[in-house]
């Protein structure tokens, strides 16, 4: 048989397998290799809230898809072209997002009538039940020829059976073309001190790839040509791990120290986690006794003059409120992320998703409006949390910034900034005053008011979550009650001649607006590009600012004879949207499935109304 | 500048009803505070008065201090986080037997078992009185109030008995009218390093009048309590003739000068015995088998929690390569596009 090596221009791959075979590890491993290479990427973690779900069943699948191009790739992609699938279930759950033309690799010793009924077939043909005989499917006795590559590495059986993944790894890197040399780096240096495991995990990815390249089964290979990119130095980075990193950039440009208190809580941790690791910067990060303990250790620091953050999900946002409350009373600078996930209550954690919008807009007592950002890309998430802490500190209040699980575990290429482009962070210290110092003196232009840090001679005063008068004595006149409200709201609602203008992406006048926020940016921007080089009157309004909204967005909206509002939730942000701007008529698509949205359906939606 | 006791007191009116005796704990604060500053070489903008809800959480606006106000429960959270941003300041906490043991109970325990540096005062009433009357997690059973028109079926918390437990480094007690022991009690508490918890049993005139009078009255006080002093004999009583001494493994009420027993057989307090052994048995105490024990009861040394983040971060600081933002963004796997 002829081997052709055919060049793509993009190429989706799925890993499946049970959630202790190691497919997170094996999908960032590929999309790892494939960035070093130059490809565009982007990547979509897929998996159960239980550590070790029941072994060969459907709901204990983990999976990882990428997203690799030599164009511009701005989604983890909807179908894939490869599947991995390690096990009957894996194959059952994954098989209706393969293309029609896809190759199927399965480990074919996991295929017997035992893991076959446990994945809860009808029929022992699993390929005839799901129809997908005519996929291009590649039974390879994965199990069987691991065990026979380690068979003399003196490793137990248990240690030997967690290499398959390293095996499909090899595969994988053989029908793509790609080298090894960037996972036996990644090998050396995770198991420095366990210099057998370096050894057998190479070994069997060696022989993976050469078992696919032995095989004839797999008749042609694919390259993904380096995209054309920008100049510059590029690293992979994925959204909490950039949400961190913002964070701290802000504290760098403000000169303020920073200060985190959290609770881990799926899949926000990762923030938590990243900055724990940079003490070396001076971050302080203290994983508190509980959510609230999060959020009130930050209101502490943030009275104390830090840059205080609390990261969360939204349980635990909803266990936040109260003090959120505080903080907005106090008018401290505090950035409260929100990496949302499937709710209500416990919902589904592991699954994105954008259902607290609401709660982050109106989810507390009393007048209390605080300023909503969202992040659209796992990379935006570092500009994100950086405006998030410049605009809590210079206009001294909380600052919730919503990202999602979608964004907080996907990753992507990332082109290294540097810190001399950013703004310089000016917050309102105060060191010193004539007389008495009044907590409540505003600006009359940005209402907002000074930072006056204990430790500092002649400022003493007192806050708190009772209501003051400009002078910071306690009151609960009537009248000083709805002023302060006021002055507290108008100093949100000031915020906007600080934001950027919105931006639209396609022409300036069309038929169809589609509106966006957060993180199904990839997906919307993927439709309208796509729907427009077909010669569609459409284009994309996608939201970073949500309160305030920026002060174009009346104008912007204006311009388009239909705006569609798609989010992944029953229609949030496009009930705001309706109480804010109340002159327009909002369509609307939406979606709650804990899923991203895929192209496709976005697509199909804007045709219908077009 | 040597400060007198008021300095450190607000132009704001005191709203307390007359006759609490949470206006007592604040004049021996007052008070403390001058002495505090002295020993320790404070200036009065490093001290931070946070609270939460509740009638004694209002004593921050009673303080010309910096001072925070928070929500029910959540003084000691605030506090901790006050204290790792800023160590240099000294924080006092106000709290209530409502607002530490019940709604912030939590937030409590963890802040002792991390021994950061911060004063708690639990002003214990055993009752709520902002919320006009219902009973508390230190009411005893049975006790009367407007959520429990038949007496209260739960058994209440001992404060010390809890703080010992979380693993307090230094728990003492007071009474409100014993202005003089509070004021030394709050200026030890101030010199120890890591979370200092005093419990100052309070009346309430309102709500919970006589709340602790069985002991607090000035016929019995004398019988009925003990002021612990490190490195002295247990003795107490009117008559300074009855001690405490540990036999069979219980502690003991003997009178000296009975069965042979001389000043010499007491046992003598050791607040700085890391074994709480002993300890947790003189907190423990109850009227009528025991006098109530007041004074410092533990004052251990232990690392602290602020002491041990500003350590990690030097270590860390000290041994990193990278130094800045720019630095990190370049670190790990990076590559070219040319």
């Amino acid at each position: 048989m002829q081997h052709k090596v055919i060049d793509m221009q993009n190429v989706v791959i799925r890993f499946a397998g049970d959630s202790g075979d190691g497919m997170q590890l094996t999908g960032t491993l590929f999309a790892d290799a494939s960035a070093l290479f130059g490809n565009e990427i982007s990547t979509f973690p897929d998996y159960p809230s239980e550590i070790r779900a029941p072994q060969g069943t459907v709901s204990g699948v983990s999976g990882f898809q990428v997203h690799i191009g030599s164009v511009e790739v701005n989604t983890p992609g909807d179908f894939c072209d490869v599947l991995v699938a390690m096990n009957p279930a894996a194959l059952k759950a994954n098989a209706k997002w393969t293309k029609p033309t896809a190759t199927i690799i399965i480990d074919i010793d996991a295929f017997d009538e035992a893991g076959i009924k446990r994945a809860g077939y009808a029929t022992l043909d699993p390929f005839a039940e799901l129809k997908i005989e005519d996929r291009n499917i590649i039974p390879s006795p994965i199990t069987t020829l691991t065990k026979e590559s380690l068979k003399e590495s003196g490793l137990d059986n248990k240690a030997i059976l967690r290499s398959k993944n390293m095996f499909t790894l090899g595969m994988c890197f053989f029908l793509f073309n790609r080298s090894l040399d960037h996972t036996y780096e990644y090998l050396e240096d995770k198991f420095k001190k366990k210099p057998q495991l370096i050894d057998s995990n190479k070994k069997v990815l060696f022989d993976g790839f050469n078992y696919a390249s032995n095989i004839h089964a797999i008749p042609n290979t694919y390259t993904v040509q380096p995209a054309p990119q920008e100049k510059g130095v590029y690293r992979n980075i994925n959204g909490n791990q950039a949400t961190a990193w913002g964070l701290m950039a802000a504290a760098e440009k403000s000169g303020i120290p920073l200060f985190c208190g959290s609770y881990p809580i799926t899949p926000a941790t990762g923030i938590l986690e990243e900055l724990a690791i940079h003490k070396n910067l001076g971050v302080k990060t203290m994983q508190a006794e509980d959510e609230i303990a999060g959020i009130c250790t930050a209101i502490g620091a943030a009275y104390a003059g830090n840059f205080a953050v609390t990261t969360t999900s939204g349980p635990g946002l909803s266990l936040k409120s109260e003090a959120m409350g505080l903080a907005m009373i106090t008018e401290l600078p505090l950035v409260i992320v929100d990496v949302q996930r499937g709710g209500p209550s416990t919902g589904i954690p592991t699954k994105t998703e954008q259902t607290d919008l609401s709660q982050a807009l109106y989810g507390r007592n009393g007048e209390c409006p605080i300023a909503v950002m969202a992040a659209h890309s796992p990379s935006h998430c570092f500009d994100a949390a950086f405006y998030a802490g410049k605009y809590a500190m210079e206009h001294m209040m909380p600052v919730i910034l919503l990202t999602e699980g979608f964004l907080g575990n996907g990753s992507e290429p990332w082109k290294i900034p540097s810190m001399k482009d950013y703004p310089e962070i000016h917050p309102p210290i105060i060191d010193s005053c004539e007389g008495v110092y009044k907590p409540y003196h505003r600006d009359p232009e940005t209402f907002v008011r000074k930072w006056a840090l204990p430790g500092k001679t002649g400022l003493e005063h007192r806050v708190g979550g009772l209501e003051k008068n400009p002078d910071g004595v306690i009151s609960s006149d009537p009248i000083n009650h709805e002023k302060m409200c006021a002055a507290r709201a108008e100093k949100v609602a000031c915020m906007a001649n600080h934001i950027p203008r919105q931006e639209v992406i396609g022409a300036d006048k069309a038929e169809v607006l589609v509106v966006g926020w957060g993180g199904t940016f990839g997906h919307l921007y993927s439709a309208v590009q796509q729907m427009r080089s077909e010669g569609k009157s459409v284009a994309l309004a996608h939201f970073d600012y949500i309160n305030p909204l920026p002060k174009n967005t009346a104008d912007v909206f204006a311009r388009y004879k239909k705006i569609i509002v798609c989010e992944l939730n029953s229609g949030q942000f496009v009930d705001y949207l309706r109480a804010k701007l109340p002159d327009f008529k909002y369509l609307q698509y939406n979606k709650v499935q804990g899923q991203p949205f895929i192209v496709k359906e976005i697509v199909d939606a804007v045709n219908n109304i077009l | 500048m040597a400060y007198t006791a008021q300095d450190f007191k607000s132009n704001q009116e005191v709203r307390w009803c007359p006759g609490c005796g949470d206006h007592a704990v604040l004049a021996s604060i007052h008070r403390a505070l001058p002495e505090v500053c002295e020993a320790l070489g404070y200036t009065k903008e490093r001290i931070v008065f946070v609270s939460g809800i509740g009638c004694s959480s209002r004593l921050p606006y009673y303080m010309n201090t910096f001072g925070f106000h928070g929500i029910h429960g959540r003084a000691t959270a605030i506090s901790t986080g006050m204290k790792v941003a800023n160590p240099k300041l000294s924080i006092w906490q106000a709290t209530g037997d409502g607002d530490a043991l019940a709604i912030g109970g939590n937030h409590f325990i963890h802040a002792i078992r991390r021994n950061i540096d911060i004063n708690i005062i639990l002003f214990n009433n055993q009752i709520y009185g902002l919320t006009k009357g219902q009973y508390s997690p230190t009411s005893k059973l049975g006790t009367i109030t407007k959520t429990s028109p038949y007496g209260t079926v739960e058994n209440p918390f001992n404060p010390g008995a809890l703080a010992l437990g979380a693993g307090a480094t230094f728990f003492a007690r007071s009474l409100d009218s014993e202005l003089k022991l509070s004021q030394d009690i709050l200026v030890a508490a101030a010199k120890h390093d890591g979370t200092s918890v005093v419990e100052m049993l309070v009346n309430c005139v309102i709500f919970n009048d006589g709340a602790h009078a069985t002991i607090s009255d000035r016929e019995y006080r004398a019988d009925r309590t003990i002021i612990l002093r490190h490195g002295e004999p247990m003795v107490f009583g009117k008559n300074n003739d009855k001690g405490l001494i540990f036999r069979n493994r219980k502690l003991e009420v003997v009178t000296i000068g009975q069965n042979g027993i001389s000043v010499g057989d007491l046992l003598v307090h050791d607040a700085n015995c890391k074994d709480v052994g002993i300890q947790n048995l003189l907190v423990n105490m109850k009227y009528p088998d025991f006098p109530v024990a007041l004074g410092v009861i533990r004052n251990v040394n232990e690392s602290t929690y602020d002491d041990n983040v500003r350590d990690q971060l030097k270590e860390v600081e000290a041994k990193s390569k990278i130094k800045c933002m720019d630095d990190l963004l370049h670190s790990g796997a990076t590559w070219v596009v040319k």
